[in-house]
């Protein structure tokens, strides 16, 4: 047994090989778990009997299904109103900073631009540093930004990162499309939105889609500048309070069962736990909703980002 | 006067871009001129002048006052802690991007990375209710321990300060790991086959290639991920601990930016002493920003400023 025939090399080598496919198939299985039970383990909750989940009964699968958790949080003061200022935030966040990106982006391509790598850089480079919460704070109180709604907006309209995505975008775009357009006697911005702006297409709708994220996950610039008014929460920020303040919590849920005797039952009645549930249900289901459609774009996105200013 | 119509259509276009520049000048370069707090007695609504002016006051109170100096030091020592960890564990994502690799199974493959990168994309405050449900006292851990009869009465994860650092670095990675992989997964793409082929040809064993080829050709990427990590080792942000502090683990959840806010919200006297300690911040970060980029362009010889 001293020397080994070649074939017992191979399935050595075989069997190692199968033994490391299974653990690899057993530990990725173990990732997926947990990176998907949670949002299922919130779902079946929301759904099922509010006794039962409120008791942590509900583990695997729905029990005794009913969607009046759905109806119930629609009552609660204030959840609507959130959820209309989370809408409203992701739509004009998200347009204003796509036609700006594509604008700079293709702007910053121009060679007669005067200036051109100067202000390039004077943008990008924001990226880098920033002043500290207080001082910026201070400057948007100054600004006329705390409390007021363009205060989700404003700041957020620039973003050099999409501009570089943008403009690396425009840079591979032949030439001549260009050009032939500047002989047809178009300006600057007629060939902007004449010309660009329907073959940069594919990167926008990138863009788009990691901007209405980002505004709809946005929760700091709540806390720092909502300061004085109750009337600009969103949705994530009202969840946070949810969570962390269950006595204010029972108060809004007692205000809202009182009036409607159909929800009576203790089954469906609604606790602190099937609320915090129910609007996680919600908060989470738009990001859930546009993954599968710009999950395509994760490698494209990431790696023109890794591509320098 | 005779205008050259090259200069005017250089300018014309400047233009075009000067609302935007504006735009950055007054929301990303006038914020830095708050940073004159910093050296003024602010006592609101009292507007800073020269008589409010008091130099390094604010600075020099960070080492001189007992109760700051500890307080400075406990966030430090948080944020070292919970930085150090990342980045000890910063090789994680790339290796659970080289064996999702060897998945051979592309439906399995394509399933485990779509379920993995989906945390990716929820906000800290949801993370912080899938913890608050998941692992609360009545949530699904604590219920499936108490049937098994392994535990007694319900751990109170969230709330104990056990492992805390650990912890938060297992959140991190479970909203971003799946992120982070694609790069390396994008990376391992673009080996060339010839290379993986001729290795097979020769008799190299899985764990070879893996070794061998597939990680010196990702480690470029996994270098400019460390530098990286290493410019922003001061700047963890503080969404993520601000959502899960409480009276329980306060004292080792905050990190210098998390601090900050807090501090400075508890009265508006403290916004100077804040932003001395904010821009003392931004100043270190500024400096790591521009000696990792030296290291990298020098190792690599291209920087990724």
């Amino acid at each position: 047994m001293s020397k080994r025939e070649p074939n017992d090399v191979q399935l050595d080598r075989s069997f190692t090989d199968r033994l490391i496919s299974m653990i690899t198939y057993v530990v990725y299985a173990i990732f997926a778990f947990v990176c998907i039970y949670p949002f299922y383990y919130i779902f079946i909750n929301s759904i099922s009997a509010n006794n039962l989940s409120e008791r942590g009964k509900v583990i695997l699968y729905p029990m005794q299904i009913h969607f009046q958790n759905y109806i119930n949080v629609t009552k609660i003061p204030g959840l609507l109103d959130a959820a209309k200022i989370s809408v409203l935030r992701t739509v004009v966040g998200t347009a204003l900073t796509v036609i700006v990106a594509g604008f700079l982006g293709y702007m910053f391509t121009r060679e007669t631009l005067w200036k051109r790598k100067f202000w390039y850089r004077f943008v990008v480079v924001t990226m880098y540093f920033n002043a500290g919460i207080i001082p910026w704070y201070l400057t948007m109180d100054k600004l006329g930004m705390t409390n007021n709604f363009w205060g989700y907006i404003f700041p957020t309209i620039i973003q050099p990162f999409y501009i570089i995505l943008c403009k690396t975008f425009c840079e591979s775009v032949p030439r001549e499309l260009q050009d032939a357009g500047e002989i047809d006697g178009a300006g600057t911005l007629r060939i902007f939105f004449s010309i660009m702006l329907p073959v940069i297409k594919p990167i926008l709708a990138t863009i788009a889609i990691f901007a209405a994220v980002n505004q709809w996950n946005a929760f700091q610039d709540t806390l720092l500048l909502m300061t004085n008014t109750d009337k600009l929460n969103t949705l994530q920020y009202v969840l946070f309070q949810y969570i962390n303040q269950a006595n204010s919590l029972k108060a809004l849920i007692s205000s809202t069962t009182s009036s409607s005797n159909l929800a009576a039952t203790l089954a469906r009645a609604a606790t602190a736990t099937s609320v915090r549930m129910t609007v996680t249900v919600v908060v989470v289901l738009p990001v859930m909703l546009v993954y599968p459609f710009f999950q395509r774009f994760f490698t494209k996105g990431i790696m023109i980002g890794a591509v320098k200013g | 006067m005779r205008t050259d119509p090259k200069k005017a259509r250089s300018y014309r276009e400047f233009l075009y871009i000067l609302p935007f520049i504006l735009l950055v000048l007054v929301f990303s370069y006038f914020p830095l001129y708050g940073w004159i707090y910093a050296f003024h007695d602010y006592q609101p609504p009292k507007p800073i002048s020269a008589e409010t002016f008091v130099g390094l006051k604010w600075f020099h109170y960070i080492v001189s006052n007992p109760v700051r100096t500890a307080d400075v030091l406990r966030v430090l020592r948080n944020t070292f802690a919970m930085s150090g960890i990342s980045l000890l564990f910063s090789w994680f994502p790339m290796i659970f991007a080289v064996f999702l690799n060897e998945i051979k199974c592309r439906p399995y493959q394509k399933f485990v990375q779509t379920v993995t990168t989906l945390p990716n994309f929820i906000s800290w405050v949801l993370v912080f209710s899938i913890a608050f449900n998941v692992f609360g006292s009545n949530g699904a851990v604590n219920s499936v321990l108490m049937d098994l009869k392994l535990i007694e009465k319900p751990i109170s994860f969230l709330k104990s300060k056990d492992h805390l650092w650990f912890k938060m670095w297992l959140w991190l990675t479970w909203k971003n790991a799946g992120w982070a992989a694609i790069m390396y997964l994008a990376a391992i793409t673009g080996i060339d086959e010839q290379m993986l082929e001729a290795a097979r040809v020769d008799g190299a064993t899985r764990m070879q290639i893996i070794g061998h080829i597939i990680i010196p050709s990702i480690l470029p990427t996994y270098f400019v991920i460390v530098m990286l990590n290493i410019a922003s080792f001061l700047s963890n942000g503080m969404e993520q601990y601000y959502v899960f502090q409480n009276d329980f683990n306060r004292k080792y959840i905050e990190v210098l930016d998390l601090y900050v806010y807090n501090y400075a919200r508890s009265s508006i006297k403290n916004y100077p002493l804040s932003t001395a300690i904010s821009m003392l911040k931004s100043l270190v970060s500024v400096a790591l920003l521009a000696v990792t980029n030296t290291v990298s362009k020098l190792i690599r010889g291209d920087g990724f400023i």
